[in-house]
């Protein structure tokens, strides 16, 4: 076995050494009746080519992995353009990330326990922290959660530590996983969750439908709730009213925590600086969408709070010759010190994907990270301005970022059958969760990687002949943005 | 090197070590690393868009430099760095093992970095295929029955466990209170029982370090939901008795939950699900060679007996008749979503393929290689270290610093916490210090399998040197690390008074009294 550093030769020299003829013997503290006597049945030893050849006919799509499979029957469906988000966001990954976290020395690194030989992962994470307090407009920041879902779970804990009240109110317009998670982790901590819908559309309430309501909101917390959770941009891409909705906790002692799912609308989306917490999901910063993971989640607050806060968080300090250098410190939250006291039972975290994270984040820097949400903005807007003249309809005109919810004539399962068999992945179906919305409502997101051809090509086929709309032509005509 | 060891260490020398700022100390405005590409479409006056909620505040001290500079800067900062392609790890508990590179190859494959987990499941049958195999893979080098690959880590991965257990006992109308944890677990243990609402009751060990099957039979009652137990256990025994551990257990009602932390010890030759575990969880990142990363990503598959399967989180796969695979959310009884999506795929894929690499011949061969490392560092250090625990190893030793920190001259002695650093100096990570926290002064050693002799014969080495140094020159030892780029770094001032990010010059004096 290639992975293995010695021959049999050196094998039992060692038994000898240990003073041991058999490696058996060095077993027999197992029952003999629990013995595994016999092979594991599963695929035999690969070499590293037949290991690529597998993961390859993966790769094109194959449930079988079969290589011989795949060159019979190639590029088993693939698509050509994806309008996916709500979540999971495809943005250009520099090439210059996967180069430096593939140095051995980071990636296979262990968790900076020792500080005095892992200052590079520690310096890292604590430029991570620096980082994401700027960009979120908040005093702390820790050096990871697992994602996003989680991220705002462990918020809404936090909140419940920090305000020693029981219950949440959760806005409607939160990632529905992202409730499910929470529904999960506060189930058996005795915490009550109350969900607050949003502004439905033809309210009368102008540039407000989409956002959560207010008047609810402000009517479903009491002097019990800990914490308000809302998402901003929220799940259907409305950018939401932050300021109203702390005045609101904050009148009622409450804490305000934000989940923001799509990192990159802080370039042009005003830091949601009136929360007490803010819970990030920082995949849209450079880590690849990855059918869901490995992401970077993480928490930052107002300083207060730091007590309450879970997970490692890395701190300056210096060394015996009064060099700075950085340590993980408050470990006294932690399950490791204090077991079942601890603020969560975090322990490994995100640490190689908040790498990836910070390179992204020193890549585009100050400028870049503005005109990359520039982009997705202006490609978010020609999406809707041609989708809209293809007969499909935004159904919420709050402000967004580069997310809106779209009702078709079609429902969107026929809809999305039309457009993937011209290899094209339509906006995602929310009937699932927003019944409300009916079956044609369907989020759609552009991000900077998608391409006019690409848009137009959709709006072409989301265009029904013969209904009552004229066939889309060019979309800019309609769109009012000055170039 | 003379005035720095008392003998001649074998592995370690010194090198040269770049000075390097925060990035932001680097940064000046208007350096570019970065060039979008052309828009295709019209430019957007953004104010006119987003209104109140447009960013106004010029994103303050995000840094600005060119792309050779963030190159040098995060190369400088990874040569500071220890990690297991420089050396060994001795860390017990974390099997910090090779992590094979095309592991890191087929993860980057297009087809599956860039797979949208909310893509059509016409477009994602390679991707369930991978999570079908790897869970194939897994319940059969387990024992178990189901499992669900979504926990994002160990510790998530127990409290998927818990839900697990607390939603069939509910189901059963036999709530139940309590969950026993030996006082050698780890710390993620009670912290996850005391989440699931559970209260701990702590179970001492006996006098072999192993579980006192007297005193747990007289703990376990109506009250009890189950036990947690990590086997083989944290000083590195296999529970013998594990058998009649479940058997108390069962006959109460309860469940037994097996910690996998330490399944390097296991796989290939013995089964959690034949020895009676009811529900366990497996660290991708330890046992199946998914890089650590400097902390994490992880991964905490959850494999469970048949009773349990109903309550698993949602979604899991299913294979239709024509041979298609599909993901399946309606499922009333599960205890919900612990995590967005499936997962840390990127981990399965790893995962599996260091699975497809090793075979079950290599699976086999990888834990006797582990458990035969580990051995020959006792027989090597036994003596020379104190051995608390007689009982024969699996792939962990535990020693402690009882000669070292108790010196017969009466002088003050050097605890755990200095020799692990001292190790260090000859060119290693320290073991695993002052864990678990049954053995006094412990030292921790955790050698894995991809250990040569001649590596494993440094460590001894460089063991045997620290302990004449502790004899001979304790000050040598209490003061290590020597050849460190940083010497001993303050952690009490860095709790006392946090400094959490970086503060531009400018803006500290603005308003000094936030430092």
């Amino acid at each position: 076995m290639r992975y293995l550093p010695k021959s049999a030769a050196e094998r039992q020299e060692m038994l000898t050494e240990i003073g041991v003829s058999t490696i058996g013997s060095l077993f027999e503290t197992i029952p003999a009746e629990y013995r595994l006597e016999r092979d594991l049945r599963i695929p035999r030893q690969h070499a590293e080519s037949e290991i690529l050849d597998r993961f390859r006919a993966y790769a094109a799509n194959l449930a079988s992995g079969d290589a011989e499979e795949l060159a019979a029957r190639p590029a088993g469906g693939r698509s050509v353009a994806s309008f996916l988000g709500a979540g999971a966001y495809r943005h250009y990954r520099p090439a210059i990330i996967d180069s430096l976290v593939q140095r051995g020395e980071f990636l296979t690194s262990y968790t900076p326990y020792q500080p005095e030989i892992a200052q590079g992962t520690l310096q890292a994470m604590f430029e991570f922290q620096t980082m994401i307090c700027e960009l979120t407009g908040m005093e702390i920041a820790n050096a990871s959660m697992y994602d996003g879902s989680t991220g705002a779970a462990e918020s809404v804990l936090m909140a419940c530590r920090v305000t020693g009240r029981q219950g949440a109110v959760v806005a409607r317009t939160v990632h529905p996983e992202y409730r499910e998670v929470l529904a999960t982790l506060t189930r058996h901590q005795g915490i009550p969750i109350t969900e607050v819908g949003y502004i439905a559309p033809g309210s009368g309430q102008s540039r407000q439908d989409g956002r959560l309501d207010l008047d609810a909101l402000d009517a479903a917390v009491t002097s019990e709730t800990a914490c308000i959770l809302l998402q901003s941009p929220n799940f259907f891409g409305v950018i939401e009213d932050v300021a109203a909705a702390a005045e609101i906790a904050h009148r009622k002692g409450a804490l305000l925590i934000v989940s923001i799912a799509e990192a990159v609308s802080l370039g042009i989306v005003r830091a949601p600086v009136e929360a007490d917490i803010v819970s990030l999901e920082a995949q849209s910063f450079g880590v690849p969408v990855g059918y869901g993971g490995p992401y970077c989640g993480v928490i930052a607050c107002k300083e207060k709070f730091l007590r309450q806060m879970p997970g490692r968080l890395v701190g300056e300090t210096t060394d015996g010759n009064g060099w700075r250098g950085f340590v993980l410190t408050l470990s006294t939250r932690e399950q490791h010190i204090r077991r079942e006291k601890a603020t969560s039972n975090i322990c490994t975290n995100q640490a190689l994907v908040a790498l990836m994270v910070t390179i992204f984040l020193t890549v585009y820097g100050k400028q870049g990270l503005r005109e990359l949400a520039e982009q997705n903005l202006a490609k978010a807007a020609y999406l809707e301005a041609a989708l809209g003249s293809a007969g499909g309809q935004r159904i919420f005109s709050a402000p967004h970022f580069h997310e809106f919810v779209l009702s078709t004539r079609e429902p969107a399962a026929e809809m999305n059958a039309r457009l993937l068999e011209q290899q094209i992945v339509g906006g995602l179906a929310l009937e699932k969760w927003y019944p409300e919305l009916g079956a044609s409502a369907t989020l759609w997101c552009a991000t900077e990687l998608t391409t006019r051809a690409q848009i137009d090509l959709a709006a072409a086929l989301l265009y029904v002949p013969g209904s009552s709309i004229a066939p889309p032509s060019e979309p800019q005509q309609a769109f009012t943005g000055a170039r | 090197m003379s005035d720095r060891f008392v003998g001649t260490p074998k592995k370690a020398t010194t090198h040269v070590n770049q000075k390097e700022n925060l990035i932001f100390e680097n940064s000046s405005p208007g350096k570019k690393a970065y060039r979008l590409a052309q828009l295709d479409v019209p430019a957007v006056d953004a104010s006119a868009l987003l209104g109140d909620a447009l960013r106004s505040d010029g994103l303050g001290v995000m840094p600005e430099l060119s792309e050779i500079e963030i190159i040098r800067h995060f190369t400088r900062l990874s040569t500071w760095n220890y990690a297991i392609d420089l050396g060994m790890y001795p860390l017990g508990s974390c099997t910090m093992k090779y992590n094979p590179r095309i592991n890191e190859a087929v993860a980057r494959l297009e087809g599956l970095a860039e797979a949208h987990p909310y893509q059509p499941e016409s477009l994602s049958q390679g991707a369930l295929g991978i999570m079908k195999l790897l869970s194939d893979c897994l319940l059969e080098i387990t024992g178990m029955e189901a499992i669900t690959l979504q926990p994002a880590a160990g510790a998530q991965g127990e409290l998927t466990g818990m839900l697990l257990v607390r939603a069939y006992q509910e189901s059963r109308g036999d709530a139940r209170k309590k969950i026993i944890i030996p006082d050698s677990a780890h710390g993620t243990n009670p912290a996850t029982a005391a989440i699931c609402g559970y209260q701990v009751a702590n179970l001492k060990s006996n006098s072999l370090g192993m579980v006192d099957l007297a005193e747990l039979e007289r703990m376990v009652d109506q009250d009890v939901a189950a036990m947690m137990l990590t086997n083989p256990s944290t000083i590195g025994v296999f529970e013998s008795e594990i058998h009649k551990i479940a058997d108390i257990l069962h006959a109460k009602g309860a469940l037994l939950y097996m910690d996998g932390a330490n399944m390097n010890a296991l796989v290939g030759k013995t089964r959690p699900g034949d020895f009676g575990v009811d529900v366990m969880h497996l660290n991708l990142h330890k046992t199946f060679s998914t890089p650590h990363g400097g902390g994490g990503p992880g991964s905490g598959p959850v494999a469970c007996k048949q009773i349990l399967e109903s309550f698993l989180p949602v979604p899991t796969i299913r294979s239709l008749p024509d041979g298609s695979l599909s993901l399946v959310d309606n499922r009333p009884q599960s205890i919900g979503r612990v995590r967005a999506w499936y997962g840390n795929f990127g981990m399965f894929v790893r995962a599996l393929a260091y699975i497809l690499a090793n075979g079950p011949d290599g699976l086999r061969q990888t834990t006797e290689d582990a458990v035969l490392n580990a051995n020959y560092i006792r027989a090597k250090l036994e003596g020379v270290f104190d051995l608390p625990y007689k009982s024969p190893s699996l792939h962990e030793v535990v020693f402690s610093d009882r000669l070292q920190s108790q010196r017969k001259d009466g002088q003050p002695g050097v605890k755990t916490g200095d020799m692990g650093k001292r190790l260090i100096d000859y060119g290693f990570h320290a073991y695993t210090v002052s864990f678990p926290l049954v053995v006094p002064g412990a030292m921790m050693i955790e050698p894995t399998e991809s250990e040569s002799r001649e590596e494993l014969d440094l460590l001894i080495d460089a063991l045997r040197q620290i302990a004449r140094e502790a004899e001979e020159n304790p000050e040598l030892v209490r003061t290590a690390p020597h050849t460190t780029r940083m010497q001993r770094l303050d952690e009490t001032s860095a709790a006392r008074k946090p400094v959490l990010r970086w503060k531009s010059p400018a803006a500290e004096s603005l308003n000094p009294v936030t430092r």
